[in-house]
């Protein structure tokens, strides 16, 4: 592979990959079931390293008749688990937890080559809020008749969990930790492009002996989480993807019992003010869309500018864009790695061309990208309309696109100009300005004078098409329990 | 010859907007008394008078989320206090919708006052009993508070013409949220009382907005409709097909559904916190603590 990009602004580095030596991928997997890997009676498909295109391993496709056996299991466990003291079922989770940092390197490298996500990502940001995670909830085991949801707090049952690939382990734990602090049974699919490390917690459970049937991993695509969505015997779907899947859940579960948390799309607006320190916002916008290659439902995909400084916001944005280095996930420098799947390539690839033939500016530093897997520059268009479809649907990846605006008034007009609303971001110097415009925007999240920041105690989730129910915090335990009132 | 005075009657009208309209489709259906006879004409809502209802909300929602919880509170026990004034007049009105006694009449007008004075002291805790500051890992100020969805869909619940009605508006009005409320098809005259009382005690026009219809009929263009951000479906309670036909065509745009339960629920009960949390998104803010 090409050694990270030499830029116009950077300096060069040599290369510091991070040895994957570490990490043992199996040539083949199976699912977890009932605390151990059977083969699946449906067929296989490949998961590769989208940095390279090179097959990883073979991972089983869950039929429905899997699916049936991995929510038969989850209810066997189920009572069990229920019954077992809050205080008991709390030390299992503080072991994986413990478990998840002892292995934390392991964790990060295997994320970083399933998935593509740069290793100072996967080492610093994924890996240890995923022991966070489990920690955090692990504390709420023994102690969720003070949360406020009730004297009697009972679990929902079985959870069906539905999870992305742009942050693959760490959407397991926002699942699982609060479901299995809560008493509830799991059946996890992982998404298609991303296996591995959901295959790797199952390991985790192993190794923390955790009772059988707790936590079932159930490896497919699309149709394994219909079916996970649709079994009759699933209490709660929690879902985390497109807003497109997340619609056809909410028909699925339609007339049933079943209770839901969705985390869909998102389109967010990173506002940023005249009087903003601007190095400061800058570095703002730069983590809020190239974070992860732009594979961020809370993405600051949207930078609204005020006019009176768009131009040197701008200046100052291109000069830091030439200085990200995109290449190798595992090499130390990186700062943009693999797009996740040649899908989604080609999504991105779409919609800029979009962008472009509508008429925005398109910009992207000068990048030297390796030439196998997947990649795409950091890219920026400005000249961008509210009408334009670069500025309306999500684009998955690392591009932005500017708009202008003269008052708040008018920032609060085009930031909620969206069907979504799962995040916001605010630039500003003054606080009153801060309150106002963070009460006015339409949106669960608001970053104000920093952008994508994520702890297992805070809350996160949408208004609008973005979804509904919220995950972490106290807030993410009601989405598991009987009568969870927030 | 006794010179006997002739009674007038009183139209029964929609409530949009603050205004009482009669339908757009100029459709108007019998109501009728427990015992089946003839009391007045109600006005037949149609989808136009659904779609300006939510045209009516959708500009009541900015001033009225934006009023501070206290006065949205004192508005409330405003709405508690002129009711409280009419109370004969909506004894009446339960006996002949619902074939009560005059005793129990009296006891679900009571109760619809003290259930919205309980709501009324909502407005200013609600945020500080659901939402919290969060201890993150970080040199941040992090809370979480809740605030209203928007425009909420409500079809009241069929048999408790008042007490059920008031049960189920005051929780979505009190979280900030704005109504658009289908009342029970059979007995809907209290509901339009309701509307002249809300036209009365400050509430601002359409805030609160009030058809009477069909839920079947009127049920779908509200679940359907784009800017509607929720749905509360107990009116449909007991029609498990059509409630799922609802909450799927609520999907399209994500539209939050309360859904309807297996049968009316007790309304003498305390409702708990699920009437409001049901119409709350909770909205959570982050900023770096530095010097």
């Amino acid at each position: 592979m090409a050694s990270t990009s030499s830029t116009t602004g950077g300096f060069e580095y040599a290369p510091a990959p991070e040895s994957r030596s570490i990490v043992d991928i199996k040539p083949s997997y199976g699912l977890f079931v009932d605390g151990d890997f059977v083969d699946g009676q449906g067929s296989s498909f490949k998961t590769i390293n989208p940095a390279t295109e090179e097959t990883l391993a073979e991972v089983a496709e869950a039929s429905e008749a899997d699916v049936d056996l991995a929510v038969r299991a989850a209810r066997r466990a189920f009572r069990g688990w229920s019954r077992m003291s809050g205080r008991e079922r709390a030390k299992y989770l503080f072991r994986i937890a413990r478990i998840i940092q002892e292995r934390g390197r392991e964790l990060a490298v295997l994320e970083s080559i399933d998935n593509g996500k740069p290793i100072k990502e996967s080492r610093d940001v994924d890996v240890p809020i995923v022991a966070a995670h489990f920690f955090y909830y692990a504390g709420w085991a023994d102690k969720l008749e003070y949360a406020g949801l009730g004297a009697n707090p009972r679990p929902l049952g079985v959870a069906g969990q539905v999870i992305p690939w742009n942050f693959p382990l760490l959407m397991l734990a926002w699942k699982v930790a609060p479901a299995l602090a809560c008493g509830n049974t799991v059946v996890l699919k992982p998404a298609e492009t991303t296996p591995l490390t959901a295959l790797l917690f199952a390991e985790i459970c192993q190794q923390a002996d955790l009772p059988p049937g707790v936590v079932n991993i159930v490896t497919g695509a699309g149709a394994t989480g219909q079916a996970i969505v649709a079994h009759p015997d699933v209490d709660k779907v929690a879902f985390t993807g497109s807003t497109e899947v997340g619609k056809a859940i909410a028909r699925t579960v339609a007339g049933s019992d079943k209770r839901v948390t969705l985390e869909l799309g998102g389109k967010a607006a990173n506002i940023v003010f005249d009087d903003a320190p601007i190095d400061q916002a800058v570095e703002g916008i730069v983590s809020g869309i190239f974070f992860n290659q732009g594979h961020v439902c809370c993405a600051g995909s949207r930078l609204l500018v005020q006019e009176s400084v768009a131009d040197e916001v701008l200046a100052r944005l291109k000069r830091r864009m030439g200085t990200l280095r995109v290449g190798d996930p595992l090499d130390k420098n990186t700062d943009i790695g693999a797009i996740n799947s040649s899908e989604q390539l080609a999504r991105i690839r779409e919609l800029s061309d979009v962008g472009e033939a509508e008429g925005a500016e398109r910009w992207a530093p000068a990048c030297d990208l390796p030439s196998s897997g997947f990649w795409f520059p950091p890219t920026v268009f400005t000249g961008v309309t509210q009408a334009h479809r670069i500025a309306r649907e999500e684009v998955f990846g690392p591009v932005l696109s500017v708009l202008t605006f003269r008052t708040p008034a008018e920032a609060v007009e085009k930031a909620n100009n969206t069907p979504y609303g799962l995040s916001a971001g605010v630039w500003t110097e003054k606080g009153s300005r801060i309150l106002h415009m963070a009460s006015q925007l339409r949106a669960g999240v608001v970053w104000a004078n920093t952008f994508n920041k994520f702890d297992p105690a805070s809350p996160f989730g949408g208004f609008k098409e973005s979804g509904y129910g919220r995950e972490g915090g106290r807030q993410g335990l009601a989405a598991y329990l009987q009568g969870g009132d927030l | 010859m006794a010179a006997s005075r002739i009674d007038v009657r009183k139209t029964y009208k929609l409530y949009i907007g603050g205004a009482f309209p009669r339908s757009e489709s100029g459709h108007s259906y019998e109501v009728t008394d427990s015992k089946g006879r003839f009391v007045a004409n109600a006005a037949l809502a149609s989808r136009k008078d659904v779609r300006d209802a939510v045209v009516a909300a959708r500009k009541a929602f900015g001033p009225w989320s934006a009023r501070t919880a206290y006065n949205r509170g004192q508005i409330l026990y405003r709405i508690a206090e002129v009711m409280e004034d009419r109370r004969p007049q909506f004894e009446e009105a339960v006996r002949q919708s619902e074939g009560a006694s005059a005793a129990a009449a009296r006891a679900q007008v009571d109760a619809a006052v003290d259930r919205l004075v309980w709501y009324a002291g909502w407005a200013d805790k609600l945020a500080q009993v659901i939402g919290n500051a969060n201890p993150v890992a970080g040199p941040f100020f992090n809370h979480t508070a809740p605030e209203p969805t928007g425009v909420v869909g409500v079809l009241a619940p069929q048999s408790s013409s008042l007490l059920g009605l008031v049960s189920v508006v005051a929780p979505v009005i009190v979280t900030g949220n704005v109504a658009v409320v289908v009342s029970s098809y059979a007995r809907p005259l209290p509901a339009v009382t309701f509307a002249e009382v809300l036209a009365t005690s400050d509430v601002p026009g359409g805030v609160v907005n009030i058809l009477t219809g069909d839920a079947a009929v009127l049920g779908p263009w509200l679940a359907s409709h784009m800017d509607v951000n929720a749905i509360d479906l107990c009116g449909v309670a007991g029609s498990p097909d059509l409630a799922t036909s609802l909450e799927v065509a609520a999907a399209d745009n994500l539209t939050r559904v309360r859904r309807a339960p297996d049968a009316e629920p007790d309304w003498s009960a305390e409702p708990g916190l699920a009437p409001m949390t049901a119409f709350v998104e909770q909205k959570t803010v982050w900023h770096p603590i530095g010097i």
